[in-house]
């Protein structure tokens, strides 16, 4: 095999955690090589050695042969391996024009740009990807797609020979994915090598030669994608039973309704969805990014306004203008952006747990600094937080602890219903675990629990039921008799394939 | 994506005390160090007639910057105390003047009126700002007009003068000889804003404000609230400021307070407040407006003239904010 990138026995530490470990692997010539993993996998670390933005603490990486040491992303550039991040990095309000050319613009004389020869060169490359745009149009225009064809237009234009994709689908709408898939198949007749990186097994058939599986830093396999099927790939993730992970407690029996929510609306444009959750019930919320799943629960809890719709808490009609209703009415959300919503970043774990009813620690307005670290530390004992003490600001927690916080808060205001939204999205394994553990407590309480996630496997895991939005409406419920990968997954997909 | 766990470098006590040290007592520090500076290096610095006018000239400012130190913890700013102090002044001065009233009333009167006079622009302030979303940087610009156009309405565009002579005997008092009246109107001031922030639910709701108002209004509450209230209170004591400037010039000037509004954020910022909200304190604002005032007073008393006094203050304000971003970094090593 004809190598263009071999890695020997690389490792990379952070303080208190092992990201990545004696990874040993070649990507042959011209292949497309898929890498899959969980979150905490290793996946972004490898990426990022690759791109020159961490360096390896063990191990060696050759690429062409040649010892590759970048320590900067423009070393990674020079030596023509070129990454396109999952968070596109273009300047918005410049053209794609010069976008794609902003690290060596054509000048003329004066240091004045060459527009003639920058336009006529950007059509060009923007070809390559299928892209038929004036080049002249400001990036801020494009949808998100077509962003991502100019990153790759972009990465063509160093004349790249190793091209990394990191989950380019993640927000992508299926006729989109099929036309990148095209031009990757493309690039790949061309001679491009490309390392390709997701989560979503049923699209990397389409167009690997080869995978690797991560799990915890480790690198579990490399096989020839041939022969093998979605579950094989599950196995190699997970590497144990699906079972034993979430711990599915039988002797929970959902009973009444806890919550229905009949007729939302959001907008005009929207269509209005209805659904229930069960006192101990744990409701599984499926649909692919964008499917409007997130934005149904915060207008459900008033996060955003709605236009119209019923909801009843235990077969009451509550009218929740917004969160503060919500909250009153005993229900929780946990939001899918855990720091930019759920937390005071900068402010103590304690201070993050009795924000959400500070009359509980207080009289007459006056705070009882005593009574809050008590409440504070039986919560953090109970979930088991770890943090030096609960005065340590909440931002250098890691996502798991910080995840658990956010649980404390509601759980100190008391709940009767919670939503969930991505609740282990960038949580370690084992804090999940444990968050998982969490809810089954909840549940044997309970309370309600819908839980949003783009992770199928966790949803069959822990649900009683799974509802499945796409394209914004509920296109159906599956319960967990004939809960089955594929038959959820084209529910999600229903609304986008649809002339 | 990889999770890092960090572990605590320090003990928590240890991390307690660290942090006092470099939040709170790095700017206490700073003003001792300065004060002795001009203790040896400018003659009558160190006197206790020297001391006893730093005190009353902080009086005014203190005043203003203990409201502004709520409205930048919550992330806002207000720009109109100033003007909003010259209207109270008229607007109190007014009231005190009138005949048809003994002393003791007319000064009461005229006191609620500087009050409630403030505290309606700040409340228009934080109203305006949070209904219609509009930063607070340009609704209290325009208030800074609005507030001055009506001191002139008020005034007929004239000082106003002939105080009750109790009233003005008040504002020259020096208790015990070394307290000055004003001084004591500013520290009573200042402590119920310290309280207020740090031992009621309210205050800790202007701080998590300030931290991440989404989050606040998530957990179900009204982040909306806390930030008018805060406008308000920065109204109020604006009102208040207006009853120390009386007290101290005895006159009510529809063109009182030019600039003192840039003196009140330079007194929180030096103070250890941050601009984007959510971590400060009051007690540092008190400090940060004396630091303000020895350096006024001592360049002058070193002879250095009224063109380059400002030069220099503007360097330490700077200075301050620079300071600042250093110790937000250490503060998160500590934690």
């Amino acid at each position: 095999m004809d190598a263009i990138l071999s890695l020997e026995g690389v490792g990379k530490i952070f303080p208190g955690a092992v990201a990545l470990s004696d990874v040993s692997l070649s990507i042959a010539r011209g292949e497309t090589h898929i890498i899959l993993g969980e979150n905490g996998a290793g996946k972004s670390t490898l990426i990022k050695l690759l791109a020159g933005i961490y360096q390896p603490d063990s191990g060696a990486i050759a690429f062409n042969g040649q010892p590759y040491q970048p320590k900067t992303p423009h070393d990674a550039q020079q030596s023509g391996i070129r990454i396109v991040h999952q968070e596109l990095n273009l300047l918005p309000y410049l053209s794609i024009a010069e976008n794609l050319m902003l690290e060596s613009l054509p000048r003329r004389a004066f240091g004045v740009v060459d527009r003639k020869a920058l336009n006529s060169r950007a059509v060009a490359l923007l070809e390559e990807v299928g892209l038929d745009i004036d080049p002249r149009t400001r990036v801020e225009a494009l949808g998100v797609a077509q962003m991502q064809l100019v990153e790759i237009a972009k990465a063509l234009s160093y004349d790249s020979k190793l091209l990394v994709l990191d989950e380019p689908t993640a927000t992508l709408t299926p006729p989109e994915i099929e036309r990148l898939f095209s031009i990757i198949k493309r690039l790949k007749a061309r001679g491009v090598t490309i390392i390709y990186i997701s989560h979503r097994l049923h699209e990397v058939f389409e167009i690997g030669n080869r995978v690797t599986v991560l799990r915890n830093g480790r690198l579990v396999a490399t096989r020839d994608l041939e022969g093998l099927a979605v579950p094989d790939l599950v196995r190699m993730m997970i590497g144990r039973d699906i079972a034993d992970e979430y711990g599915f407690d039988a002797r929970v029996v959902p009973g009444k309704v806890a919550l229905s929510v009949a007729n939302l609306k959001r907008d005009a444009s929207t269509p209005d969805i209805s659904f229930a959750v069960r006192h101990g019930e744990i409701l599984g919320v499926a649909g692919l990014v964008g499917s409007g799943r997130t934005e149904a629960m915060r207008a459900l809890f008033g996060a955003d306004p709605k236009l119209d719709g019923v909801v009843e808490i235990d077969g009451k009609p509550v009218a929740i203008a917004a969160p503060k209703d919500a909250v009153r009415h005993g229900l929780s959300l946990l939001t899918e952006d855990r720091k930019g919503q759920g937390l005071l970043l900068d402010m103590a774990v304690d201070k993050n747990i009795t924000i959400t009813d500070l009359s509980k620690v207080s009289r007459n307005g006056l705070l009882n600094r005593r009574a809050e670290a008590a409440a504070a530390n039986d919560l953090v004992g109970q979930l088991r937080v770890k943090a030096s003490s609960i005065e340590q600001a909440v931002r250098n927690l890691s996502g798991g602890n910080q995840q658990k916080v956010v649980l404390a808060k509601w759980l100190f205001r008391g709940t009767s219903t919670l939503i969930l939204d991505e609740p282990t999205r960038g949580v370690d394994i084992g804090a999940r675990r444990e968050i998982y553990q969490l809810l089954w407590m909840l549940a044997a309480q309970q309370k309600g629990i819908i839980m949003v996630s783009s992770d199928l496997p966790e949803l069959m895991g822990m649900c009683h039921r799974i509802i499945v939005f796409s394209k914004n409406r509920i296109v159906g419920e599956v319960p967990r008799s004939d809960f089955d990968q594929e038959r959820i997954l084209s529910l999600a997909y229903q609304e986008y394939v649809r002339p | 994506m990889s999770e890092t766990t960090v572990s605590a470098p320090v003990s928590p006590g240890r991390a307690k005390f660290l942090r006092f040290l470099v939040r709170d007592a790095g700017v206490l520090l700073a003003l001792v160090l300065i004060t002795l500076f001009f203790s040896v290096t400018a003659p009558y610095f160190a006197t206790s007639g020297n001391a006893l006018k730093i005190f009353v000239q902080i009086a005014i400012n203190t005043v203003l910057a203990a409201g502004m130190t709520f409205v930048i913890l919550t992330g806002g700013i207000d720009l109109s105390v100033g003007s909003v102090l010259a209207l109270c002044t008229v607007v109190g001065a007014t009231v005190m003047i009138d005949e048809n009233l003994s002393p003791a009333v007319a000064i009461t009167l005229a006191l609620l009126a500087c009050m409630a006079t403030g505290a309606v622009c700040g409340f228009l302030n934080g109203w305006i700002s949070t209904r219609w979303k509009i930063p607070s940087f340009i609704v209290t610009l325009g208030m800074l007009n609005m507030a001055a156009g009506a001191a002139r309405v008020v005034s007929d565009n004239s000082t106003i003068t002939g105080l009750p002579q109790s009233f003005v005997d008040f504002g020259n008092l020096i208790i015990g000889g070394f307290l000055p009246s004003i001084f004591l109107v500013a520290v009573l001031v200042i402590a119920a804003g310290w309280f207020v922030l740090r031992f009621t639910v309210f205050g800790r709701m202007i701080f998590a404000v300030g931290t991440n108002d989404e989050a606040v209004r998530l957990s179900g509450h009204n982040p909306d609230f806390y930030k008018v209230a805060a406008f308000t209170i920065s109204g109020l004591t604006a009102g208040i400021a207006a009853m120390v400037y009386l007290l101290r010039l005895n006159i009510g000037s529809p063109i009182a307070g030019v600039g003192y509004e840039l003196n009140a954020i330079a007194a929180v910022i030096i103070g250890g407040t941050s601009l984007i909200g959510g971590k400060g304190s009051i007690i540092g604002t008190l400090v940060g407006a004396c630091i303000l005032q020895v350096l006024s007073t001592g360049l002058q008393l070193l002879g250095v003239g009224d063109n380059f006094k400002p030069i220099v203050i503007g360097l330490v304000i700077v200075l301050a904010v620079i300071l600042d971003a250093y110790r937000e970094r250490l503060l998160r090593k500590i934690r």
